[in-house]
């Protein structure tokens, strides 16, 4: 039995087995997943340029007053484009070394577990303000957070300087502030409603178009310091300016909130936070991610009782998903994202780091190049968004090409079923027996229906 | 007439006769004949909700420019009664004024909030309480079909999910997996249904997008090329993917980027590149269908509107009526349909009134098109829409 689960713990909790991980797991497989969490480990990327970097660089060469009224120089026009080729560059390096992090670690549970909220508070790269920025907020914010309340989450994400500017918060201001009074500028409520309906709430998660308004009310001021208006330890940070601040109290979910500057968007987060419909969705989100498409309701009930008791406590969520209900159920019910599938592929066969430019190739080409989600509400998490035929076209040609990348002496007939556990099926280690080559062998051993899911 | 250029994976599809019988596949050309429909439907999905009074400026109506401040436009391409297409849709409006595009304006499904997700989700599942395609069950509708819908792009959109068998294509960088490979994993997919059922139609589509060869310069060609996921190459491989012998009656193509909450642009800028990209798609389409031109309808359509109103980053927020397009050589256009509610009464105060229903355009085009019964479109592909209302005679 535990064989199985030892098998079930590498691939439907962590990022896939390396040689030997079901082995190590076989013992005591939650726990083998559990000792992951408090373990140190590699958690953090050693070398990535921070997003307040990023985006004071990009600051550095605009021209000064407001933006229009003035055009660039050539010489002004050169050093940004300059500045965005930097900021494309460092993106895919972050990328690259996230990739090899993921590949690497023995804490592979702890890499799935930032990824999940990494998608759950989604950022894309689609200008150069958010290419600058989006590697960031998992860095700073997620990596060192994941494991804490998730109200402490929330609060660090949403007044991340990546977040204020993929949802257009920094441009919002309010009608009755300094700024607003005096430019005539208004609020944005982007940012607000993404938060109620992706982030905290969901959809019918029992909020109004009036409370998005006051929740953007709130936000006002939340912005990304700017050159020459703020200081210099404030450019490019997320930092709250109360010259945009709309004034006055805030009536959200029924509860008022009295204008404290910038706690009074914290305090409406925090409450946001704790309302049984945030508690209900979030953990649905998580077992539909971990366990299955359609999450079982013992499943979820397990989480939001977990949830409940802990206040939230994101380490204490991750115990108690293993030891949900459907933790170990036998069926596969998850397909791999094309992360999942390409990064579960580098692990099983040690692929060493590949070139960023051939990284982001194959990233494009199997259609999930991290930090580029479609939408704010992230990557799809269910099979139907993932095994078209022209999916499965890419993944066979992703792992025909990961098989010719593999040193000489591989033997897919030892390696699969180090790597597929218990879980290995007769046809599947048949065919790659029967294989024409080493090559072909491992394309079979990657694009086997039980490799495929998880 | 057509030359049939072999490609290396003919012998790999001759020998998926035999194999494709050990799967349950549906739509198998061995259970049931192939039919084609020889009507051409391209649907495109403008997705992020499109701003239609853009697209459509009711530069006539009175309240116009004092509601849309900045963001009027001062001129565009004139389709008279006081309407103007965005100066940027200039081949849409040379085919409008040669009777094959149409417009509907003011028009939305049946979503009132605001969410992206849940309106895309209602504008391709055709309601609420439906978790297929409409497309799809109109497919079902008209029964088994060798190749009959193919979305362009990786995944498959939910308005072609369902129980009717659909394809995906796009253009791609990694090198091919050789055909014995491919063999031995439709062995393997056996006993794994979806995998099987994927594997099975990818190939078939490649077929198609093979058969064309060296004609389909920037198609196959293309699919070695970097920034090959362009508009251009996606509406030209659907072009030609439905203009070739045998090729699909029916593609889907989702173009991104239209929330334009900051710095929309009026006569320049984002959204004024934005109707230059979806232009230049309209124009690679009907270049592509060639001959199959006169038999094509394409729908441009998007999950709902914007604010009439200029928001205060210079751009809109999510709002509700937008307008739709139907081109096409097939199109008995050159006109507005539908009703223009004005801008006197706004709906909730700030966004255009929907007063048209989206789904009777589609249904329309299902029935001028396809042929589709009202009682199938009405009891099989839209069973949940709140009116049965049919926009009759938008097809020639």
């Amino acid at each position: 039995m535990s064989a199985t689960h030892a098998a079930i713990a590498t691939t439907r909790f962590g990022m896939g087995a390396r040689p030997g991980d079901i082995a190590e797991a076989t013992s005591d497989p939650a726990g083998w997943l559990i000792a992951q969490l408090t373990d140190s480990g590699p958690r953090q990327l050693s070398d990535v340029r921070t997003s307040q970097d990023g985006l004071r660089a990009l600051m550095a060469n605009r021209p000064p007053g407001r933006r229009g009224q003035r055009e660039p120089t050539a010489q002004q026009r050169q050093a940004q484009e300059e500045q965005r080729r930097i900021s494309r560059r460092a993106l895919g390096q972050h990328i690259s070394q996230r990739t090899s992090l993921a590949v690497a670690t023995p804490a592979s549970f702890t890499e799935r577990w930032i990824r999940f909220w990494s998608n759950h508070f989604s950022v894309s790269a689609k200008n150069p303000g958010t290419t600058a920025s989006v590697a960031g907020l998992e860095a700073e914010i997620i990596r060192p957070l994941a494991f804490n309340r998730f109200e402490d989450l929330l609060v660090a994400v949403e007044t991340h300087p990546a977040m204020l500017t993929y949802l257009d918060n920094a441009r919002s201001v309010g009608p009755n502030s300094r700024a607003g009074q005096r430019r005539g500028l208004g609020i944005n409520e982007n940012l607000a409603r993404e938060i109620l309906e992706l982030h905290t709430l969901g959809v019918n998660g029992g909020y109004s178009q009036d409370d998005v308004e006051a929740l953007a009310n709130t936000l006002t001021g939340w912005t990304v310091g700017r050159a020459r208006i703020h200081t210099a330890g404030q450019q490019g940070d997320g930092i709250f300016d109360p010259r945009l601040h709309e004034p006055g109290r805030q009536r959200v979910l029924g509860e008022t909130f009295s204008d404290n500057g910038a706690d009074q968007a914290r305090n409406v987060l925090r409450h946001l936070a704790r309302q049984p419909a945030t508690r209900r969705f979030v953990c649905t989100k998580l077992a539909r991610h971990f366990l299955a498409d359609t999450p079982a309701e013992a499943d979820i009930t397990h989480l939001e009782q977990a949830w409940s008791r802990h206040n939230g406590d994101l380490a204490e969520l991750a115990m108690a998903l293993v030891a949900s209900p459907g933790a170990f159920a036998p069926e596969q019910r998850k397909f791999k994202t094309p992360e999942e599938f390409l990064i579960s592929s580098m692990r099983a066969l040690e692929i060493p780091p590949l070139p960023v430019r051939t990284l982001q190739g194959i990233y494009q080409a199997i259609g999930q190049r991290p930090f580029s989600a479609p939408s704010p509400q992230g990557w799809p998490d269910t099979e139907d968004a993932w095994s078209g035929p022209d999916a499965i076209m890419k993944r066979i040609e992703f792992a025909n090409e990961m098989g010719g990348r593999i040193r000489g002496d591989l033997d897919p007939r030892s390696l699969a079923p180090d790597i597929l556990g218990a879980r290995l099926n007769p046809a599947t280690g048949l065919a790659i027996a029967r294989a024409s080559s080493v090559s072909q062998g491992l394309t079979l051993l990657l694009m086997s229906p039980e490799f495929q899911r998880r | 007439m057509t030359h049939f250029i072999p490609t290396r994976r003919d012998l790999l599809l001759s020998g998926l006769a035999g194999a494709t019988l050990a799967l349950p596949s549906p739509a198998s050309a061995q259970e049931a004949p192939a039919r084609n429909i020889g009507k051409k439907l391209c649907v495109i999905i403008l997705r992020g909700a499109m701003d239609g009074l853009a697209a459509i400026a009711p530069l006539g109506d009175s309240r116009y420019h004092s509601l849309r401040g900045s963001l009027a436009l001062d001129e565009g391409h004139d389709i008279g009664d006081g309407f103007s297409l965005h100066p940027n849709l200039g081949h849409v409006a040379s085919l409008w004024r040669n009777g094959d595009a149409l417009g509907l304006h003011a028009c939305s499904t049946a979503y009132r909030d605001r969410s992206h997700f849940d309106g895309q989700d209602q504008l391709e599942a055709g309601s609420p309480s439906q978790r297929d395609g409409w497309l799809n069950r109109a497919l079902s509708v008209i029964g088994p079909s060798a190749e009959t819908g193919v979305g362009i792009g990786q995944s498959v959109p939910l308005i072609l999910r369902g129980d009717a068998a659909v394809s995906t294509w796009a253009p791609s960088v990694l090198p091919d997996a050789d055909d014995d490979t491919l063999a031995r994993l439709i062995d393997l997919y056996a006993d794994d249904a979806r995998l099987g059922m994927s594997l099975q139609r990818a190939l078939q589509t490649d077929e198609i997008a093979g058969a064309m060869g060296g004609e389909m310069v920037s198609g196959m060609a293309g699919r070695r090329r970097r920034g090959a996921q362009s508009w251009g190459v996606i509406a030209q491989a659907a072009g030609e993917l439905m203009a070739a012998p045998g090729g699909p009656d029916l593609t889907v193509i989702g173009l991104d980027g239209w929330d334009t909450h900051v710095g929309q642009g009026s006569m320049t800028g984002q959204l004024a590149n934005l109707f230059t990209g979806l232009d230049g798609v309209i124009e690679t389409l009907h270049t592509s269908l060639q001959q199959k031109w006169s038999e094509s309808a394409i729908i441009v359509c998007t999950e709902f509107g914007r604010t009439v109103r200029v928001n205060g980053a210079a751009g809109t927020d999510h709002g509700t009526a937008s307008a739709a397009f139907l081109i096409g050589g097939a199109v008995n256009g050159g006109r507005l349909v539908g009703n223009w509610p004005g801008l006197s009464r706004l709906h909730d105060n700030r966004d255009l009134m929907p007063v048209n229903d989206l789904n009777a355009l589609f249904k329309g085009v299902l029935h001028g098109h396809w042929r589709i019964a009202p009682d199938d479109l009405d009891q099989l592909v839209f069973p949940h829409a709140r009116s049965n209302t049919l926009l009759d005679g938008l097809l020639v």
